[in-house]
């Protein structure tokens, strides 16, 4: 029998912790290409729509517009990627960001929609913080089953999006359904005060969430590598004992990664709905809060890496959008690129830590089970 | 006399030129080691010697980097521990690989090859068992059995394999002194039926009593062979250790009955957290400003869960059952105990007592946000690196604290190094209560001596120090009075002046302390 196993390096080089990504993201374009031409397309040209073109408005200003589309997908997998990174720092693993941000639009969204009469200035601050408590408080779901009754917070994170999707598709068909809306499965439009303003409304589309995704960004950069509650996030994370020890409780750590990844996620939600869509419809996500996972770890955890991260992921989307059209793939191809991406991401980073052994017929094979520093 | 009459060599093990690099490290370098038939051969030297690397490569389980290993006469590459068992090796490590929830017998079978039926290894291991005076009851579940027990079953199982040579790392780190007695009984009569013994450990008295030759160990190349009954235990240390180390000096202390006391334990109980942690019960116990009391004991008879307990990790129902100076400490955790003073060394270094993978001026913040609050976190809980990484230097100069680089991470120390920041980080605080598990495990002799020198200093200065230590001779170094914990009671502490190894040792088999006071009013 042959046998192929990982063994720990003794030291992990630091250079290629910083390529990671970087090799990563050339793997995930090779592949890319090798499933074009298996699909019977030219590769360089698929991959030139795919990820040259949405970005010709850097140099070309009648294509300005798709710089604010980028922003757009970019600032939700952004937001929801930074509250994540917390997360995950401390060992917690959100894995509903989605259902957060559905609930995060759904709470924002109760007043342009159930109070349509409620105007002024106040409605849109006060729709962003209901956006961000209703996100929060789903997170604390799964939060609480964690410290109470000790589930997997995985399992249960997870399988609250599907609630979350499923009430949203009752909402919008039942409750909340627009009355002059002919029937159709949403609700109201939201009026003028209800609506996140554009940036710079004469160039594109894109609104302040972006701006919100950047300043999250800081924030959190800040939050982790500077504060005192970032040392008890990452303590808490590496080293739970030490972290005990340190007099921090995990319990409360729960709660806290859980309410600001939350947070986070359903502040993500109220800005997409307000910005970009200006209603509910029963399917507001093209699986940012899946995707957003993908954005933390190509980031490295770092907020100001996954800013970097959310834009290429951004450019998945975009580019799915644009290949669809322009030589007719599936859209299915962009869920495709993101998942080979989150795939050779763990790949490299399983093998910075680790080498590949294969041995055969378990001849030797304990001989060697403490590698050679030499060979790392 | 290297052959004998009948043509087989009189040399069971021989090895030549052994060598094995790690990185730029030499663990073993060019080691030669001759082990005969019938011969109990000691393998000497302090931590990070090269012993356990030696004992590896000869039981298969790493690789030589050069030499040459002759069994019998006949050179031979073992090249995994399965290979070493059939060549007549067996090994009994230093922490016991048993599944806590399997019986004796079943744990046993576990490690055999074939198929043989449980009930004829259990009917097997009780007749080897109690031929060697070693009883054990085969159906008994791990979990229930003392550490000693335990370790009886690695004995069983690595004799059931009758090898020629045993080898037996650092076997009575684990028990009490009788235990080891019955130990050495054993090992006396395996030598006579011709099978050998190599017996690695670092306590001489044990070596100058038990064994025929001794290998000394230094960095990882052989210092010396000799024959340890004709060395004296001095002779033997400055073998392994290089120089003379420093003595720790007890400075006399003064009449303790009118100090004050800093730490109160009343009536501390727990129930066990896990099936096989041991329950607290009843445990009472006063330090007093400028004592150091010691509590000895063998591993696993509830010290980990004391120190848990005292330090605050885990709360107690009643406030009043651990009072910090004078003031009720039951229901804070280990922040506000800190904050009334304490301070705390747990026995593992990494991941419990530091984080690995976080630089050393953020491990002096992990015990240390709170109660230097004020220097170390600016507003906004903004954390101030300027001064906290003055102090981590401070610490590193005032311990001697040998490192590469500026800030390097926990877990790049050296396991001597890494305690001795730890130990500084809370020394560094003046705390009125030190309490430390282990404060010397795994450290060097030099390091050892500077360690406890500081705690005897610190208490001298006007502090608490309560020590839990498995090393009698640390505690009968620095204790102004020892108490014994066997199986989560705590006896009353014998004054250092009425405290014997015998007295202590008998506490240790869990003696009831009544009847020890009247033997020793006997006598």
């Amino acid at each position: 029998m042959m046998r192929v196993e990982l063994v720990r390096r003794p030291q992990h080089s630091t250079l290629f912790s910083v390529l990671s990504p970087f090799i990563a993201l050339v793997l995930t374009v090779i592949a890319g290409a090798l499933m074009f031409s298996l699909l019977g397309k030219n590769p360089f040209e698929a991959l030139y729509y795919y990820f040259v073109e949405p970005l010709t408005g850097l140099w070309d200003e009648n294509n300005r517009w798709q710089l604010h589309e980028l922003a757009i997908k970019a600032a939700p997998l952004i937001l929801i990627g930074v509250g994540l990174a917390v997360c995950y720092q401390s060992n917690n693993w959100n894995i509903g960001a989605e259902g957060q941000f559905i609930l995060g639009a759904i709470f924002g969204s109760m007043l342009p929609v159930v109070f349509p009469q409620f105007q002024g200035p106040l409605v849109l601050p006060a729709m962003l913080l209901l956006g961000v408590l209703g996100g929060a408080l789903y997170a604390w779901i799964p939060a609480l089953l964690k410290t109470r009754f000790n589930t997997n917070e995985i399992l249960t994170s997870l399988m609250l999006v599907y609630v979350a999707q499923l009430l949203l598709d009752w909402m919008v068909r039942g409750p909340w359904r627009n009355p002059e809306g002919n029937n159709f499965p949403e609700t109201r439009r939201f009026h003028m005060d209800a609506v996140l303003p554009e940036i710079l409304p004469s160039a594109g589309r894109a609104n302040l969430g972006f701006v919100f995704a950047l300043v999250a960004a800081v924030l959190v950069w800040v939050l982790i590598s500077k504060t005192l509650k970032g040392f008890e996030v990452r303590v808490l994370g590496a080293s739970p004992r030490a972290g005990r020890f340190a007099g921090f409780s995990a319990a409360r750590m729960v709660f806290f990664a859980f309410g600001l990844s939350g947070a986070l996620a359903g502040l993500a939600g109220i800005s997409e709905v307000s910005g970009a869509m200006g209603q509910l419809r029963p399917v507001i996500s093209p699986g940012y809060g899946f995707t957003a996972i993908i954005v933390a770890f190509l980031g490295r955890l770092n907020p100001l890496g996954i800013v970097a991260a959310g834009l290429v992921l951004g450019l998945t989307y975009l580019g799915g959008e644009a290949a669809q059209i322009s030589i007719g793939v599936s859209d299915k191809v962009a869920r495709v690129f993101q998942g080979m991406l989150l795939f050779f991401v763990l790949g490299c980073d399983t093998l910075i830590h680790y080498r590949i052994r294969i041995s055969g017929f378990r001849r030797a094979a304990p001989a060697e089970a403490e590698p050679v520093a030499g060979r790392a | 006399m290297n052959s004998q009459p009948d043509g087989r060599p009189a040399n069971l093990l021989e090895v030549r030129g052994l060598t094995k690099i790690f990185g730029t490290l030499k663990a073993c370098d060019d080691v030669d080691l001759t082990i005969g038939k019938g011969e109990i051969h000691a393998l000497l030297g302090e931590n990070g010697a090269g012993k356990s690397t030696l004992v590896k490569m000869l039981f298969g389980s790493l690789e030589p980097y050069s030499g040459q290993i002759r069994w019998n006469g006949e050179p031979v590459a073992i090249s995994s521990p399965s290979v070493a068992r059939r060549l007549g090796l067996g090994m009994v490590f230093q922490h016991f690989s048993l599944f806590e929830a399997l019986s004796a017998a079943e744990n046993i079978a576990l490690s055999l090859d074939d198929d043989t039926p449980i009930g004829t290894i259990a009917a097997k291991a009780r007749a080897l068992s109690y031929s060697y005076g070693l009883p054990l009851d085969p159906y008994a579940m791990v979990g229930d059995l003392s550490v000693g027990e335990r370790q009886r079953i690695e004995i069983i199982r690595c004799l059931l394999q009758a090898p020629d040579l045993i080898i037996l790392d650092e076997p009575t780190s684990v028990l009490t002194p009788q235990e080891a007695d019955r130990l050495f009984e054993t090992l006396e009569r395996l030598r006579e039926e011709g099978k050998s013994i190599l017996y690695i450990s670092h306590r001489l008295e044990e070596v100058k009593r038990l064994c025929d030759k001794a290998t000394v160990m230094r960095h990882g190349r052989v210092v010396g062979h000799c024959d340890p009954r004709n060395e004296t235990a001095a002779s033997l240390a400055r073998m392994m250790v290089g120089n003379e180390v420093q003595r720790v000096v007890r400075m006399p202390a003064e009449d303790m009955q009118d100090a004050e006391k800093l730490l109160e334990i009343r009536d501390l109980s727990r129930r066990p957290a896990t099936p096989f942690s041991t329950p607290l019960n009843g445990i009472c116990l006063d330090v007093r400003a400028g004592e150091v009391i010691g509590v000895a004991g063998v591993a696993g008879n509830g010290q980990g869960e004391f120190f848990e307990a005292v330090s605050g990790e885990v709360l107690q129902p009643a406030a009043g059952t651990i009072r910090l100076r004078g003031k009720d400490a039951g229901r804070l955790n280990i922040t506000g105990r800190r904050l009334l003073g304490a301070a705390f060394v747990p026995e593992e270094r990494l991941g419990h007592g530091a984080a690995p993978r976080l630089p050393l001026s953020e491990n002096l913040l992990l015990s240390r946000h709170a109660t230097d609050g004020k220097a170390f976190v600016g507003a906004a809980g903004l954390l101030r690196t300027g001064a906290i990484d003055r102090a981590a230097q401070r610490i590193v100069g005032v311990m001697d604290v040998r490192k590469s680089g500026h800030d390097p991470e926990a877990a790049a120390l050296s396991g001597g190094n890494l305690q001795k920041f730890l130990i500084g980080r809370e020394l560094d605080r003046r705390p009125a209560v030190l309490v430390v598990n282990q404060p010397t495990w795994g450290v060097d002799a030099g390091a050892a001596a500077r360690i406890r020198q500081s705690l005897i200093e610190l208490a001298r200065g006007g502090s608490a120090v309560l020590v839990i230590s498995q090393d009698l001779d640390e505690l009968f170094e620095i204790s102004d009075a020892i108490a014994v914990m066997h199986n989560g009671e705590l006896s009353r502490p014998l004054a250092i002046a009425e405290a014997t190894r015998e007295k202590i040792g008998l506490l240790m088999g869990g003696a009831e302390p009544r009847h020890l006071h009247q033997a020793a009013e006997t006598a």
